[in-house]
């Protein structure tokens, strides 16, 4: 079977999965719609909770930004781990003892206050609806790469397959989708790990193979890689680039960013109880690191893989026209570009730019892609061709940063059926984050802002239908965003870690582990947390994302003490603790009830009817 | 009552706050702060620091949450705050 029709088999059954998932799995009350009944086994949700985090940009960007960064990408590594430390110990247990649906619930009524509400409900929206937009625009890439169809059918047939079952299930859908999505995801991405760990180093553990060495003899695997790579310019790859500073706090960031977003909060809503909530944190890292620890040796081995393929066994080029399939395959995608710059016919990889930024391709007249004398494709922004310092040759080629995971069962010649899994996986990771999202964003709108302030009084099926009707609307609009990015949707990672970092996690926290936080306090703090790293992102970003706005220009030098905009989350977080907390020292104490309510929250006991007493 | 609610509450903190200690020092101070000390030591062809950046801190964080929700879910039945 060829590989088109092995792909549309393998999308087309997780697609039906998915569809028969949703039929199964209808709600019928608001409870189930907003938190799946609460009774979903801490194990399973752990499992959702997993798919829910890993996006596309973990399942297809993160391996190529290892890759790429070496040693550097540890605090994505680490940051987006390192979080669910925090959720589970400072949050999950106690929010679900709570025992509402939605985090701006929480923070309204602890702190007796609906401006709390309303500016907790906006952050949320803010940083849902930015990330919701990578995850549809994932889809519609994944389509238009492996099933060559347009990139807004992509994102159209994406929408139709979300809408079904999240509409029809809300969080009791969803939660089984993501089950079933994340065995998808977790295949795609260890299969081909195992075997090209299997391949290069002959050890099939991927995490095992990064510590080995070379099947080949020549040494360890990453002693073998820091070498290649110095010899071609480059910066070795396990060694420090950045500041200690500046990852220690890119790290944090990311960790408090990681525990303060609401999609992955909800999530411990859905279990019985709080011991549940304790122990479905561990077994969603589980489930996480699974991914994340193969990361590394995917990263590693596929920049290897890439070199050696290219550069070819005397590492002086490889004839164009003797290059494998997948090289011009991935070419003609636009991720992968080639100028001849010193006229040998071959192509050569090393340090340095061999275009002034991304490759410009040119196009005939037909629109067909016009081709050179190796039939290569024309590019027309070639750099200079000169040659990096400490490097042998000028580099030749642009390497999108995806292709480390999209393309490297190509590159390392597995079966047809291993692309289309990947294909699949692919789907399945931006399909079910998209998923959570949007039931965070609808539930947000149905039950904060309309159940909660504008009309108290609706009944609970007339909620149910709005949550419906939010959902429909949230899937529409982040379609569309989707079709139609933004100038900033690039940036969007950083700002939804930010708000989520800056304001969402000290309000928890402290409404937690803080008796005497009264409503000004939180309030002050979540404006001034979140005022602050606004104000850091846009300087150098551009106010509002609006490109050429920003005051300086987003390089190291003018970062403040080296301090990259994506790294403010946690400063912001820090602005946000110290400012409530002299402000509520300043103001009247909270009321006694609410005191009581913080007390009960600290206890197990009694989760079942947690805001009963 | 509130004087065991409030032991039970400084026994959580207590264990928090030690669990937490260790999650600073597999990540920020093994995997980033000491990382170059730390490569001295090879385990396999991985340097010690670099293993803690990018598989270390991951396996300790696994281990600090089973460890935090077994011990957490003894505190409740010493305090007899445990759910049903």
């Amino acid at each position: 079977m060829d590989l088109q029709t092995l792909t549309y088999l393998f999308v087309g059954g997780t697609f039906a999965l998915y569809i028969g998932i949703a039929i199964w799995a209808r709600a019928s009350t608001t409870g189930e719609f907003y938190v799946a009944g609460k009774g979903v086994h801490p194990i399973a949700n752990g499992m959702a909770t997993a798919a829910d985090w890993m996006s596309a940009a973990s399942f297809i960007s993160m391996a190529g930004l290892i890759a790429f960064k070496g040693y550097d990408a540890s605090v994505y590594l680490m940051g987006w781990t390192g979080g669910y430390v925090l959720l589970a110990m400072l949050l999950a247990p106690y929010l679900r003892k709570f025992g509402k649906f939605t985090v701006p619930e929480f923070i309204g009524e602890r702190y007796y206050s609906q401006t709390a509400r309303v500016v907790a409900v906006i952050c949320l929206i803010v940083a849902s609806i930015t990330y919701v937009i990578g995850q549809m625009k994932g889809v519609g890439v994944a389509f238009g790469r492996f099933l060559e169809v347009d990139f807004e059918v992509g994102v159209l047939v994406g929408m139709s397959i979300v809408f079904i079952y999240a509409v029809l299930g809300g969080m009791k859908g969803i939660t089984y989708t993501q089950i079933a999505q994340y065995c998808v995801l977790i295949f795609a991405y260890t299969i081909p790990a195992i075997f090209i760990s299997l391949t290069l180093t002959g050890n099939p553990v991927p995490q095992l193979g990064l510590g080995s060495e070379l099947a080949d003899g020549s040494g360890y695997m990453l002693a073998k890689l820091d070498t290649v790579m110095m010899e071609l310019g480059f910066k070795a790859y396990t060694v420090q680039k950045g500041t200690s500073l500046n990852m220690v706090l890119l790290t944090l960031s990311l960790m408090i960013g990681t525990a303060g977003l609401p999609h992955v909060i909800i999530r411990f809503f859905t279990v019985p109880k709080v011991r549940d909530a304790r122990a479905s944190a561990g077994w969603a890292l589980v489930f996480i690191a699974i991914l994340y620890t193969t990361a590394p040796a995917v990263g590693s081995m596929a920049r290897l893989n890439m070199i050696n393929t290219v550069n070819g066994v005397d590492s002086q080029g490889t004839a164009y026209t003797d290059l494998p399939s997948w090289f011009k395959r991935w070419e003609n995608t636009g991720l992968l570009a080639w100028y001849d710059h010193n006229g040998d016919g071959k192509v050569q990889h090393a340090a340095g730019s061999a275009f002034k930024g991304k490759p410009k391709f040119v196009a005939n007249e037909d629109g067909s892609a016009k081709r050179g004398g190796y039939e290569e494709r024309v590019v027309s922004n070639p750099s200079d061709g000169g040659r990096k310092e400490g490097a042998p040759f000028a580099n030749e080629i642009y390497v999108d940063r995806d292709i480390m995971v999209l393309a490297n069962p190509e590159i390392a010649d597995l079966p047809f059926w291993v692309i289309a899994l990947v294909a699949a996986g692919g789907l399945a990771a931006a399909l079910s984050t998209a998923a959570g999202l949007l039931l965070a964003i609808s539930s947000a709108i149905s039950h904060d802002l309309l159940k909660g302030i504008l009309r108290p009084d609706i009944s609970e099926k007339q909620e149910l239908l709005a949550g419906r009707i939010a959902m429909a609307g949230a899937i529409i609009v982040a379609g569309y965003l989707g079709m139609n990015p933004p100038g900033f949707a690039a940036q969007v990672v950083a700002l939804a870690f930010g708000l989520a970092a800056s304001s969402i996690f000290p309000a928890l926290m402290m409404g937690i582990f803080y008796k005497k936080m009264n409503n000004t306090g939180a309030v002050a703090g979540m404006l001034a947390g979140l005022g602050s790293t606004l104000i850091y992102i846009f300087i150098y970003k551009g106010w509002f994302f609006i490109p050429e706005t920003n005051n300086l220009a987003n390089t190291a030098d003018n970062w403040v003490m080296g301090i990259q905009p994506e790294s403010f989350g946690a400063v912001g977080a820090l602005i946000n603790f110290v400012v409530a907390i002299i402000v509520s020292k300043v103001t009247a104490a909270p009321p006694e009830h609410i005191q009581h309510l913080v007390e009960d929250i600290r206890v197990p006991k009694g989760a079942g009817a947690a805001s009963g007493h | 009552m509130s004087g065991s609610a409030g032991d039970y509450w400084k026994a959580n903190i207590r264990l928090v706050s030690i669990l937490l200690a260790i999650w600073f020092v597999v990540s920020y101070l093994f995997g980033i702060i000491l990382v170059d000390v730390l490569n001295q030591i090879q385990i396999g062809g991985v340097g010690l620091g670099f293993w803690f950046a990018q598989q270390g801190s991951i396996f300790t964080f696994l281990i600090l949450i089973f460890v935090y929700a077994k011990k957490m879910n003894a505190l409740d039945r010493k305090f007899n705050v445990h759910e049903d």
